[in-house]
């Protein structure tokens, strides 16, 4: 039984990660070709980092991934400290569903439908073609929102009431209570939230797709022009940066992760 | 209680390096209530564990009507168990909670549907049959836990702590339901329990144990009135344990005066303990007493007086029913057959006398032991 | 009662409702009217008429998708059970290797895998040097759904893994008790109490699956349009922004009534379902 699911499992995480690291392996091929490895080279990187194009929307992927993730959270966090508070029970279910539909919808449903407000709106407006960052710039925040929100409210609600009333039974007016008290413990919710968004961000294509211009790329979106026709090898390298920085990412977070329950539990000990 | 249903020989385990049980004796008698009795911690959840087929033994064996079972399953075992908090399976009802065994074993559904009913009226849960366990109360709950095993008619139940989440008086309700179904049922109940009320008053044997070991089997009775060690003696009741010698058979000397008892059996001037039961002490004149000392502290227990006397600075617990003012001075009277000698032992001078009494005092056992209570329970 | 909250706590949600107001209900508005106007902003049932010459569309749609959750579903299951009955220590290995290509973009991971599968491929080029005959999978139906399988069996697994590890372990015990061997707790316990990690799964791989065009661009190879193909084809090329928001929102209306139903089936357990 234990060999059978041990092979079960390496034989699934086998297939799940062999297409990924073949390409991250091929990406340091000399020749050009996905079959036959013809030894080992720098030459596709230096390709990608000679393209002004790729760099460009690097670029813009992190300045939308900043400034998105940054107004999902400003809006986001107000948002669940209104709704914690909020009294009328149906207003609150009705602004939750309805921030939860980017969420539910498929992601051609969002973008397809921002698409069209955005056009019909620039032409009303006579503006002629609006898409571009401004655009991407509202689509990526209102997609944010809700997973924003679903960190933070959470939060909120656990807040234990009665410490509220016990400091402004220790003298605190309510808007200290509610920074000197209610704030730091919300706080890592609004980073999870921060955090959340900002990869979102960094990682939509299908929306990016419908509501961006070929003036605005992004990072996904130069992926996907570049592999539209035929391969392109540089994209190899691309990915292979892409995927390393992801790796090393989740193991700093996860190793930071582990030190700081190793020392939650020692100091436990110690006690 | 003639043959032996379940043998328990020489069981040793440890979880993560800890021992929790360390060899482990005992034999379980057929439609015999047994009660595992002892502080948490103490390794009584795992030893019903082992019975139950949940953990297996690192060393001994467990034998079953002779046979060994270390290795069978649970499923294979004759034995079903009541669990600590039910586990009623939450996705279905109490009809098929308790129904869940007899499909397992293909029953068709017509004595299914006779014996769930007669099992649901045995336990009192007619009218029950549709509802989902979690809108049941805790002692309703409960009945259906006891009917969800009993209805496979093991030849033994085992019952972790089964009472533990109910109230007052709700426990004192299901102790005697429990004993009747025993009776009517006369399937051997092992059940586990650290309310020494409840062992005694339910049990046909108590096996006490602490620190992993049995400390000692016997009747309530037994248990109680002859207590083995120091542990034992502290853990049932309240005692008073002094350090005293054995003189000579019937002659014991503690609190500076020699004592007539009926125990005997010692080498000549042996070091042994002393228990001297609270109820068993009669308050009388100063000038009619054995021994004479001041009341530090009078307590009122509804129909008796608990009260605290300072002998030679040996803080003693009575219980008496006749009111005594603080401060006065009195004098006790101790029968010789109140008098119980036991040997000493490792828990000798670990349980203090009355002068830092409080609640607390009445768990005092072995500190270490609420660590493991964790991997135990 | 007098209301002690603050403006502040009171005007809180106030920006975040008109946002939401203006760029999710508003967009879905426009869905709306753009599906029953025509060109000249009349009312018209045109589009939704013309939806029927995309039926077989929405037929081959549903069934690669229907496939797909379903391998996902028999191929995530007991993996989520094997994963959650490792020891501690693996199984925060095991979680970390099954969300990490969940970071990697979708682009990425199926063009990796088109790499790999395509006739010039690393796959082919073994096959011919071992004499053998190489296989045409770029360009398959088949392709498509492994495409699928591929990519969104990770969130297939991680709902069906929560909701294992949270199984008190009580009720196995109790089942083992009561009879059950190990593949009767399975069936019996086990199953029944994963309902809603199951339901959550099968809508998470289902929905990206029914409205994909990316999979079905690289790894069909362009032989097959899915409704995902269309949708993106009306707007990104074609400009017929009616017919393709007529086809948007019966898949949306699709989509919801197929998660009420999956709800339904949960008992109700919606929260776990959004999460």
């Amino acid at each position: 039984m234990k060999i059978l699911s041990r092979s079960y499992l390496f034989i699934v995480f086998a297939l799940l990660y062999a297409p990924i690291l073949i390409l991250v392996v091929f990406s340091f091929n000399e020749g050009g070709s996905l079959s036959a490895y013809t030894g080992f080279s720098l030459r596709w990187y230096r390709e990608l980092f000679h393209d002004q194009v790729a760099l460009q929307s690097l670029k813009n992927s992190f300045m939308l991934a900043l400034g998105s993730s940054l107004l999902a959270t400003l809006i986001g966090t107000f948002a669940a400290l209104g709704l914690d508070r909020m009294r009328h029970r149906y207003v609150r279910s009705a602004i939750n569903s309805v921030t939860n539909i980017p969420m539910m919808n498929p992601d051609i449903v969002t973008g397809v439908s921002m698409m069209l407000l955005f056009v019909a709106l620039g032409g009303m407006l006579g503006a002629g073609d609006v898409l571009g960052k401004w655009t991407m710039l509202i689509a990526h925040t209102t997609f944010s929102l809700p997973y924003v929100i679903l960190s933070v409210l959470p939060r909120f609600k656990q807040f234990d009431k009665t410490l509220r009333e016990a400091a402004l039974d220790l003298g605190c007016t309510p808007a200290q209570s509610f920074f000197k008290v209610e704030l730091p413990a919300i706080v890592p919710g609004v980073f999870s939230g921060l955090v959340m968004a900002f990869t979102l961000s960094l990682d939509d294509f299908v929306i990016s797709h419908f509501v961006s211009s070929p003036d605005f790329q992004t990072l996904p979106l130069y992926i996907y022009n570049q592999t539209a026709h035929n391969v392109k090898y540089s994209m190899y390298a691309l990915c292979t940066l892409i995927i390393v920085t992801i790796l090393v990412l989740l193991l700093v977070v996860n190793f930071a992760g582990n030190m700081g329950e190793r020392t939650k539990r020692k100091k436990e000990a110690v006690k | 209680m003639n043959n032996k249903l379940i043998e328990l020989r020489a069981i040793t385990k440890s979880f993560d390096g800890e021992q929790v049980l360390c060899g482990i004796d005992l034999d379980i008698h057929d439609k015999e209530f047994v009660t595992l009795l002892g502080p948490s911690g103490c390794g009584k959840t795992t030893t019903l564990r082992i019975i139950g087929g949940f953990e297996t033994p690192d060393v001994g064996d467990v034998l079953f009507d002779g046979k060994r079972i270390n290795d069978v399953p649970p499923y294979k075992r004759q034995v079903n168990t009541v669990f600590q908090k039910y586990a009623l399976f939450p996705h279905l009802n109490v009809y098929d909670n308790v129904a869940f065994g007899l499909r397992l074993q293909k029953v068709n559904e017509q004595e299914i549907r006779d014996r769930v009913r007669e099992m649901l009226a045995m336990t009192g849960l007619k009218g029950f049959e549709l509802r989902k366990p979690t809108t049941l109360s805790g002692g309703q709950q409960q009945r259906v836990a006891i009917a969800r095993a009993l209805i496979n008619r093991p030849r033994v139940l085992l019952l972790d702590e089964p009472l533990g989440a109910l109230d007052l008086k709700l426990r004192k309700d299901m102790q005697n339901e429990l004993k009747r179904i025993q009776h009517a049922t006369g399937i051997t109940f092992i059940y586990v329990t650290h309310d020494q009320e409840e062992a005694l008053s339910m049990s046909d044997t108590v096996v006490v144990m602490a620190d992993g070991k049995i400390q000692q089997i016997g009747t309530p009775t037994d248990i109680y009135n002859e207590p083995v060690n120091a542990f034992v003696a502290d853990f049932i009741g309240e005692s008073n344990i002094l350090d005293g010698v054995m003189l000579a058979d019937g002659k014991a000397r503690f609190a500076g005066h020699t004592f007539d008892c009926v125990d005997g059996g010692f080498t000549k001037n042996e070091a042994v303990d002393i228990v001297i039961r609270p109820e068993d002490v009669d308050v009388v004149p100063v000038a009619k007493g054995m021994l004479s000392g001041v009341v530090s502290s009078v307590t009122f227990k509804g129909d008796y007086y608990e009260i605290i006397v300072d002998i030679c600075g040996f803080k003693w617990m009575i219980e008496t029913s006749d009111y005594v003012a603080p401060d006065a001075e009195i004098g006790l009277y101790i029968e010789p057959d109140a008098i119980h000698v036991m040997k000493k032992s490792e828990y000798s001078g670990r349980f203090g006398d009355y002068s830092t009494f409080s609640e607390e005092m009445e768990h005092l056992s072995d500190p270490t032991c609420d660590e493991q209570e964790e991997g135990d329970e | 009662m007098k209301d002690k909250r603050s403006l502040l706590e009171k005007a809180a949600a106030v920006p975040h409702t008109v946002w939401i107001v203006l760029f999710i209900l508003g967009p879905l508005l426009f869905v709306l009217y753009f599906a029953f106007t025509d060109t000249r902003g009349n009312f018209s049932f045109s589009n939704i008429q013309l939806l029927s010459s995309y039926s077989h569309i929405f037929f081959l749609s549903i069934c690669f998708a229907l496939v797909a959750t379903a391998f996902c579903l028999l191929i995530g299951y007991p993996l989520a059970f094997v994963m959650a009955r490792a020891k501690p220590s693996t199984q925060k290995l095991l979680m970390l290797l099954m969300m990490l290509p969940m970071w990697i973009s979708l682009l990425i991971r199926t063009y990796s895998l088109m790499t790999l599968l395509d006739n010039g491929g690393l796959i082919n080029s073994v096959l011919v040097a071992l004499g053998l005959e190489p296989l045409t999978v770029v360009g398959t139906g088949g392709a498509v759904i492994l495409g699928m399988v591929y990519d969104f069996l990770p969130y297939m697994v991680l709902p069906i893994y929560t909701s294992m590890s949270k199984l008190d372990k009580r009720y196995l015990e109790a089942a083992a008790d009561l009879g059950c061997n190990p593949f009767q707790t399975l069936f019996r316990v086990v199953l029944p109490l994963t309902v809603p990690g199951i339901v959550s799964g099968v809508t998470m791989v289902f929905v990206p699956s029914i409205s994909t065009f990316y999979i079905s661009q690289k790894l069909g190879g362009g032989n097959f349009d899915l409704i995902g193909d269309t949708i993106e084809r009306q707007f990104k090329y074609a400009s017929t922004y009616h017919i393709g928001a007529a086809i948007s929102l019966v898949m949306m209306i699709l989509i919801l009534i197929s998660i009420a139903v999956m709800n339904r089936f949960s008992d109700g357990d919606g929260e776990e379902m959004i999460v």
